[in-house]
C-alpha cells in the first residue's frame, strides 16, 4: 500500500456563498503549505443541493459544478461531499459529528476553518472532539523547518502576536478570520476527486431544534469595499468630537470605522468596528484618527493601500504603520480637514 | 468592576430569568486568586453564590482543558445544573471557544452567539444572528448558551453592595486535588497547543511625518498627495483649489 498523502482540510462553508469569500482565501493559502509538505488540499462539503449554490453558467468545466466545482476551480485536489436533505440547513451538532467521523477515519494534518459565526462555534466543538489544540483568529499561517503549522494570533491585549503550534495531537487546527488571506484567481481548468461520503445511518437528531430562519442580508454600503475609510479612536476623545468623522466621510465619499472602545462606549455601532472582531478593510485611503495601533485592530488594516494617521504620540504604532504620520490633535484636524476640503471640492 | 463584558452579559441574562422563572445563580470561574474579585462582583450584581477553581496547576490552560476543568467543576457541585449561560461576543471575547467545548464536555445541547432566551418549562427558545441569518432555535434543558453583549444593558452594582458582598462568604474555594483531577491533565501540561514565541508585529514602514498646526498640515498634505485622495475619492481637488 503506498503512504497516504498528508492532506490539509479546508471546511466548505458555503452559506452567503457570495459574500463569504473565507473558504476560497483558505484553500488558497492550504494550497501555499501543501507545496511545502508536499501534501493535498481537499475541501470539506456538507450540504443539500450543493450544485446548485454557485450559478455555474460561466464554468467551461462541466464535470464539476456547483460549491464543489468552486471549491476544485479555487485550489481543493478533492472534496469530500455529503449531500442529504438532512443537511439542507446548517446544523452545529449534525456537522461537528460529520466532520469528527470523518477526521477520524481520514486523519488529516490539519483543519483550517474560517471565522464566521459558524466557524467560531464549529472550530472549537470539532477540535474538542477529535482532542486536538485550536488557535482562533489566526492572522498567518507558515510551515516551520519542523513540519509543522506555525499560527500566528493576537496575543495579550494587542501590541503582540504570538506564534503557536499544536506539537503532538492531530489535526492542527486553526480558524481564521475572512479577509485574512487573498484567494487564487478562479480556473476553470482544475480538476480534481469527488469523495462522496453517505450520510451515516445512526445519525442522532439533533438536540437543537431549528424553529425559523430568515436571511437578512448586509444592508447598504459597506465599509469592507469602500474606498475612503475613516477610522476613529479614543483619541478623539467624545462622541460629538467623533461625529466629525460622518461629515468628514460625506466630502470624501467613504465609509466611517471604529475601534472597540469607540465601539463599547456607544460613539460608534458595531457595524463599524474595523478588526479582528468586525471587519477587515482595503481602502486606497485610509485614515485613522487617535488610533494606537493594536494588532487587533491593525491586522484587519493590511489591506490598506495609503494610510494616513494622526496622532499626538508620535510613537503610537499606528504612526509606525503610516505612509504619512500627522502629530496632531485629531479632533482640530479633522475639523481643519473638513474646512479645506468644503473650500477645494465646494 | 473586574468582570468582562461578556461575562457580565451572560450575568445579566442569568438575572434575567432568574427574575422570570425563579432559580438560583452559581457564578463559577478558574483563574488565580483574585479572580476571587470578579466573584464577588458577580454575588454584588445578584448572584446566589461562587464558586473559585484555582490552582497552579490549573495555570495556563488552553480553551479546551479550560472546558474540561470548568466541567468536572461543575458536574461535582450543580450535577443537576439547568442551564450554563457563558459570554461570546465576537467584540469581546479571548477565542469564543470555551462556551461551546464546555458544550461538549458537558454533553448537553448547545447554542452560541445567542441575542434572546426565552424560557418555559424544560425548553428555552433562543435567537440569533448569524452569519446574516436571524435564526430562531429550541432546545431542552439542561443546556449551554453562550450570549453576545449588547443586547440588554447589564446592571449596576447596588450602592454598598459591593462591601455587602465583600461580607458575605457565599464562596467556595476548589483546586485540582479537591475536584478529584490529575494535575496533568490541567493547565500549560494539559494543553494541546504550545506557545513557541511572542513578538511585536512587523516593525514601521519609512514615513513622512507631518507636524505643526492643524490648518498647515492639511495645506501640506494637500501639496504632497492630492492626486491620491483626490483618486480615491473621484474628484480633483488640485484644479478646484486653484480656481478659489
Ligand atoms: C480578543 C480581543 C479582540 C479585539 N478586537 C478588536 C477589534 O476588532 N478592533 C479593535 O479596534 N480593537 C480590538 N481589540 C482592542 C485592541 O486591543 C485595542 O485595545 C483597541 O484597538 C484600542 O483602540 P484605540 O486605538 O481607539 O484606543 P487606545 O489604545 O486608547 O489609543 C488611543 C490613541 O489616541 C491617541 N490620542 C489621545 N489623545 C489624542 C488626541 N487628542 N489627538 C490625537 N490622538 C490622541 C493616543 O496617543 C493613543 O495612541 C481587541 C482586543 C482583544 C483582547
Ligand atoms: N477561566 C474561565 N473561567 C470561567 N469561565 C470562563 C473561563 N474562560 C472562559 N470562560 C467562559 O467562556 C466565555 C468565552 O471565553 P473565551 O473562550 O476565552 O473567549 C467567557 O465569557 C466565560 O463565560
Amino acid at each position: 500500500m503506498s503512504a497516504k498523502r498528508r492532506a490539509i482540510w479546508v471546511f466548505g462553508d458555503y452559506r452567503n456563498y457570495f459574500q463569504n469569500r473565507v473558504t476560497l482565501q483558505l484553500l488558497s493559502r492550504a494550497r501555499d503549505l501543501a507545496k511545502k509538505i508536499d501534501g493535498e488540499v481537499c475541501a470539506v462539503v456538507f450540504g443539500h443541493w450543493t450544485e446548485e449554490w454557485v450559478d455555474d453558467a460561466l464554468s467551461q468545466n462541466p464535470t464539476f459544478c456547483g460549491v464543489v466545482g468552486e471549491y476544485i476551480a479555487h485550489g481543493a485536489d478533492k472534496v469530500y461531499l455529503t449531500d442529504h436533505p438532512r443537511l439542507a440547513a446548517y446544523s452545529m451538532e449534525t456537522y461537528a459529528l460529520l466532520m469528527e467521523r470523518l477526521a477520524k477515519r481520514e486523519k488529516p494534518e490539519m483543519i483550517l476553518i474560517g471565522a464566521t459565526t459558524f466557524g467560531r462555534e464549529f472550530a472549537p466543538r470539532v477540535a474538542k472532539r477529535l482532542g486536538t489544540g485550536l488557535t482562533a483568529d489566526c492572522i498567518g499561517l507558515d510551515m516551520n523547518d519542523a513540519g509543522l503549522l506555525v499560527q500566528t494570533a493576537p496575543f495579550f491585549g494587542g501590541n503582540l502576536v504570538a506564534q503557536i503550534v499544536t506539537p503532538e495531537r492531530r489535526p492542527q487546527m486553526a480558524t481564521v478570520r475572512p479577509g485574512t488571506f487573498q484567494e487564487i484567481p478562479h480556473d476553470s481548468c482544475r480538476t480534481g476527486k469527488v469523495v462522496k461520503v453517505p450520510l451515516p445511518k445512526d445519525l442522532p437528531a439533533d438536540r437543537v431544534r431549528l424553529i425559523r430562519v430568515e436571511h437578512r442580508p448586509p444592508r447598504g454600503r459597506k465599509i469592507e469595499d469602500a474606498h475612503v475609510v475613516l477610522c476613529g479612536g479614543r483619541g478623539l476623545g467624545s462622541k460629538k468630537k467623533f461625529a466629525k468623522l460622518y461629515e468628514l466621510a460625506e466630502l470624501l465619499n467613504g465609509e466611517v470605522g471604529a475601534t472597540r472602545p469607540v465601539v463599547y462606549a456607544h460613539w460608534a455601532d458595531h457595524d463599524a468596528l474595523v478588526g479582528q472582531a468586525g471587519k477587515h478593510i482595503k481602502p486606497q485611503i485610509l485614515f485613522s484618527f487617535g488610533i494606537s495601533g493594536a494588532i487587533q485592530h491593525t491586522a484587519a488594516c493590511n489591506g490598506a493601500k495609503f494610510v494616513i494617521a494622526v496622532n499626538k504620540n508620535p510613537n503610537a504604532a499606528m504612526m509606525k504603520k503610516a505612509d504619512v504620520a500627522i502629530v496632531a490633535d485629531a479632533s482640530q484636524f479633522c475639523t481643519a480637514l473638513i474646512q479645506e476640503l468644503k473650500r477645494s471640492i465646494r | 468592576g473586574m468582570m468582562n463584558p461578556a461575562c457580565r452579559a451572560a450575568l445579566e441574562a442569568a438575572l434575567r430569568i432568574r427574575e422570570a422563572q425563579g432559580g438560583e445563580i452559581t457564578a463559577i470561574t478558574m483563574g488565580p486568586p483574585m479572580a476571587e474579585e470578579v466573584l464577588r462582583e458577580a454575588i454584588a450584581l445578584g448572584a446566589d453564590r461562587g464558586v473559585l477553581l484555582s490552582d497552579r496547576a490549573m495555570a495556563g490552560a488552553d480553551t479546551s482543558v479550560t472546558s474540561f476543568t470548568l466541567a468536572r467543576a461543575i458536574e461535582k457541585i450543580c450535577p443537576r445544573f439547568d442551564l450554563v449561560l457563558c459570554g461570546c461576543a465576537t467584540s469581546d471575547s479571548e477565542t469564543a471557544q470555551v462556551g461551546p467545548q464546555l458544550a461538549e464536555e458537558l454533553q448537553v445541547p448547545g447554542v452560541g452567539y445567542v441575542e434572546e432566551i426565552t424560557v418555559s418549562g424544560r425548553a428555552v427558545r433562543m435567537e440569533r444572528l448569524a452569519d446574516h441569518f436571524l435564526e430562531t432555535l429550541e432546545m431542552d434543558l439542561p443546556g449551554l448558551i453562550t450570549v453576545t453583549t449588547g443586547v440588554h444593558a447589564p446592571r449596576h452594582v447596588p450602592l454598598g453592595g459591593l462591601q455587602a458582598a465583600f461580607d458575605a462568604a457565599d464562596i467556595v474555594l476548589f483546586d485540582a486535588a479537591s475536584l478529584g483531577l490529575d494535575p496533568a491533565q490541567l493547565g500549560v501540561k494539559g494543553s494541546a497547543t504550545t506557545i513557541l514565541g511572542v513578538n511585536s508585529p512587523a516593525a514601521g514602514k519609512k514615513n513622512i511625518v507631518l507636524t505643526g498646526t492643524p490648518k498647515r498640515i492639511v495645506e501640506q498634505l494637500f501639496e504632497s498627495f492630492d492626486d491620491k485622495i483626490g483618486g480615491a475619492i473621484g474628484k480633483d481637488l488640485k484644479r478646484d483649489k486653484k480656481s478659489s
